[in-house]
């Protein structure tokens, strides 16, 4: 047992003195681990994580301004930052829906945007209080699986997507913010009843995945026939491998219809921050025309709201999308997760 | 969790350790371990305050709602299918190994306990990307047999190889044959380590968020953690926590009662003989067979995952990430911190079962394990809240990432340490203060030395636990903070297989040291 033991020793005391050797560095009084600087600008960051570092690296480089991210959904900052309230250490909040920005904007935690900032953005990809503004938007699509599913029987509304008919032939990421922020333009444009049934048949319909991704990987691989996601999820697939989309069509619901819906990712500054300047500046430059080239041009795909940026030429025009009227800051998250869990899904 | 029952180990001479047991303790020995088990309670005190501050009407249809219903089937399913099979792989490998004729048995030994030190979660990736359409309970099932049986295994080999063969032979002598000797004579001595193996098992299918919210199967904590990113910590993130705390404790109220009172030890003088291994005979290929299969779908599935995407993001590409380095240093500095932690709040606890034996000691022992067997997602909330609330200070700081890590792995550290105290003789301390020297320094300079191995495999077994924690370390860490678990984590659920790779490897090499360790140490336990 002798050399047994021995190993035994002697992987125990390697162990140990790794673990010793960082304890001394972890035992001061210092936070060891956190990677930001007292004065860095730190974002509640619910988009994507690429996507907003590309934006503040390059703002990093115009201003000198360090920028430190707390990643995370949009319901889970949104709320997070309502319960930290005054006490939050963040400075700004970057969504990738409108919802969850409403959500601080009615907590009352937002500071007013500098004028010269909504002046950028046209009008209907802001809210009339100007306490925040849209920093990007996405379109909401139908993915699907032509082997699966031949043109001719894609469902006209995503209201259709109810129908027994669709059991188990569609899916989506309802745990998800960007799926909330689908029901909850359902439910501004067709009331609470109908949405409660809708989302009722949808829980006896849906295959539930993960994430957009995962929904359009499903639906490539014939899993599952089709899927509700946004539009740049597919469109990144596509500019890349085309490993988890090769397979796959969208489908535009257009018509106004729900399910054509075109959601805002919003903007705003933290009345509690302590960096207002900062902060400020950094809305100003990602909806100026260098944060919004970045949209247009970068891997983001999602779609330029401001400074009369275009689109990445590979997306339909956002004006061609029929996309119905839905004021930003009419979207309700709690009322969604309630419905959601109400129904089920959640 | 206390995947650490295998490791009380016992050597021959060391009989009469703590020969003061039951002595009075110091007043301080006590208020120190009281405090530390108060703040141990503070998740359970947080379940109890959500139906307290929520209020029954609140929580009630949150409770009672068929999404509850199905989890509720799902996770019981889990645990009911589950620890059965782990229980079958884990004691009939280890008798395999043990007891039997079967070729290479150092080999296999090793192999079986190796799917220990690959993380579920990095399993459940390795099966998700191999057999993408893998999903719900029987994938969930699939990958978590896969990933826990070490945990009954280990334990079971430490007891097989610590049993007496004269047993087996009386009931072989009055006429049993070899199935019924191992089903009325082997298997009843194995009941402790089954029960052991058996609760953390269920323990880690109840607490396990990362390996099942990949392969599409909803359980209490994969649906707390969507809620938390719907709602934040939420009444309804707090209605479904009470339901799975109460399945914990369930089970460990069940573990204990179903323990009984039979004495397991050997007893009697002189040494028991080596087992006569039982012959496999025509059955060896059919076994090995069986054992290569379970080694392919454990270890060699999720490895050549791995490798492959290694081998697909480029060698260049997928080690080039520049937040690689980063998660690598934040790992070790916040698993160390927890380790070093843990150990320090070990100490007075373990000190107190092991010399001062008696009704509190039980009770603030009983307390860390309570505490530790609610899952890392409860705490995470418990901790949130409570840091928010009442403490701004301490929210989104590594101390509190810290303390969850001692919260959820404390045991790995009481045990080895309060078997080190048992075996540490009294004798020395007592003869060094006859020499002149005071309590305390007596003890720092006879006891502390013999308590360094205990010590180290404590600190090792947490740390390297705390280096693979995915949940409360998702919630609690602070912003810019990243781990290879939440790192690996984030790349693979935006199903960037390639990039999620370079971590999986990391996390399974950090992981191996422990493994090791706690092979080691059930091989040693055994051998009398």
């Amino acid at each position: 047992m002798t050399r047994r033991r021995s190993t035994a020793a002697f992987a125990a005391g390697l162990t140990a003195v790794a673990l010793g050797l960082t304890a001394c560095s972890a035992d001061g009084d210092e936070d060891p681990v956190a990677a930001a600087s007292d004065d860095a600008l730190v974002v509640y960051n619910a988009q994507h994580e690429q996507l907003t570092e590309e934006w503040a690296d390059a703002f990093t480089a115009e201003t000198g301004i360090e920028v430190v991210l707390r990643n995370g959904n949009d319901a889970e900052l949104g709320n997070q930052l309502v319960q930290e309230g005054e006490e939050s250490r963040g400075d700004v909040f970057l969504t990738e829906n409108s919802p969850a920005m409403s959500l601080v904007e009615n907590a009352g935690l937002l500071a007013p945007v500098d004028q010269a900032t909504l002046d950028q953005v046209p009008e209907q990809y802001r809210p009339a209080s100007g306490l925040w503004t849209g920093i990007a938007a996405r379109s909401t699509v139908f993915v699907y699986n032509p082997d699966e599913l031949p043109e001719a029987e894609l469902p006209a509304s995503i209201m259709d997507l109810a129908d027994p008919a669709w059991k188990d032939r569609w899916g989506a990421a309802p745990g998800g913010a960007d799926f909330q922020a689908i029901v909850s333009a359902i439910l501004e444009l067709e009331g609470p009843d109908a949405t409660r049934q809708w989302l009722d048949a949808m829980e006896e319909n849906v295959t539930v995945y993960q994430n957009n991704i995962a929904t359009m990987k499903a639906v490539n691989a014939g899993e599952v026939p089709g899927g509700v996601i946004y539009h740049y999820y597919w469109f990144r697939d596509q500019d890349g491998t085309r490993e988890n989309s090769g397979n796959t069509e969208l489908h535009y619901f257009g018509n106004q219809d729900p399910g054509a819906f075109v959601s805002v990712s919003g903007g705003g500054v933290l009345a509690s921050s302590e960096n207002q300047e900062q902060a400020q500046q950094f809305l100003a430059f990602l909806t100026g025309t260098t944060g919004q080239e970045i949209l247009g041009t970068g891997y983001s795909m999602e779609y330029p709201v401001a400074s009369g940026v275009p689109a990445n030429p590979a997306l339909p025009a956002l004006d061609s999308l029929q996309a119905p009227a839905v004021d930003p800051s009419r979207l309700n998250s709690v009322d969604v997760t309630d419905l959601m869990t109400d129904a089920g899904l959640l | 969790m206390a995947a650490t029952d295998s490791l009380q180990t016992s050597r021959p001479g060391d009989a009469g350790a703590g020969a003061d047991g039951g002595s009075r303790p110091p007043v301080a020995l006590v208020v120190v371990a009281a405090v530390l088990a108060a703040v141990l309670l503070v998740p359970l005190g947080y379940v109890v305050s959500v139906v307290v501050d929520v209020g029954w009407g609140t929580l009630e249809p949150l409770i009672f709602r068929p999404r509850v219903g199905e989890l509720l089937v799902n996770t019981v399913l889990l645990v009911v299918l589950g620890v059965p099979l782990t229980v079958l792989l884990g004691v009939g490998g280890a008798w395999l190994v043990e007891r039997t004729t079967l070729p290479a048995r150092r080999f296999w030994a090793v192999v079986l306990v190796a799917p220990l030190a690959i993380p579920a979660f990095v399993s459940s990736y390795g099966w998700a990307s191999a057999v993408p359409s893998i999903h719900g309970l029987s994938g969930g099932l699939l990958v978590s047999v896969l990933a826990y049986y070490p945990l009954v295994y280990l334990p079971a080999m430490a007891a097989i190889r610590g049993l007496d063969p004269a047993l087996e032979e009386s009931a072989r002598s009055l006429g049993l044959g070899s199935w019924a000797v191992f089903g009325r004579v082997v298997l009843p001595q194995l009941r402790l380590a089954v029960l052991g193996g058996g609760l953390i098992v269920a323990l880690h299918l109840l607490a396990e968020y990362g390996a099942f919210a990949f392969i599409r199967f909803d359980t209490f904590t994969t649906a707390i953690v969507v809620q938390y990113q719907s709602t934040f910590a939420g009444p309804a993130a707090g209605a479904l926590g009470v339901v799975l705390s109460a399945l914990c404790l369930t089970l460990l109220v069940a573990e204990a009662g179903a323990r009984g009172r039979a004495r397991y030890a050997r007893v009697g003088s002189g040494v028991a003989r080596a087992a006569v291994p039982q012959r496999l005979g025509v059955l060896t290929p059919l076994v090995l067979l069986a054992l290569t299969a379970l080694g392919v779908a454990a270890v060699a599935v999720p490895l050549a995952s791995v490798v492959r995407w290694l081998g697909r993001g480029g060698w260049g590409g997928a080690w080039s990430q520049p937040e690689l380095p980063q998660a690598l240093t934040q790992t070790v500095l916040l698993a160390g911190g927890g380790a070093v932690t843990a150990v320090l709040v070990a100490l007075p606890l373990a000190w107190l079962t092991a010399r001062h034996p008696g009704p509190l000691a039980r009770l603030l022992e009983g307390t860390s394990y309570v505490a530790a067997s609610l899952p890392a997602i409860i705490v995470a909330l418990a901790l949130v809240t409570v840091t928010l609330r009442i403490l701004p200070g301490l929210y989104q700081t590594a101390f509190t990432v810290v303390l969850a890590y001692v919260m959820i792995f404390l045991p790995r550290a009481v045990v080895p340490l309060r078997s080190g105290i048992a075996q540490a003789p009294v004798a020395l301390e007592e003869m060094a203060r006859s020499l002149g020297y005071p309590p305390i320094v007596a003890r720092l300079r006879v006891t502390l030395p013999l308590l360094v191995p205990s010590i180290a495999a404590g600190a090792a077994l947490v740390g390297l636990g705390a280096a693979n924690e995915l949940t409360a370390t998702l919630l609690l860490a602070p912003t810019g903070t990243r781990t290879l678990a939440t790192q690996f984590w984030s790349q693979a659920s935006a199903i960037d297989y390639p990039a999620a790779a370079p971590y999986a490897l990391l996390l399974i090499l950090l992981s191996v040291p422990a493994v090791a360790l706690m092979f080691a140490q059930s091989r040693r336990r055994g051998a009398r």
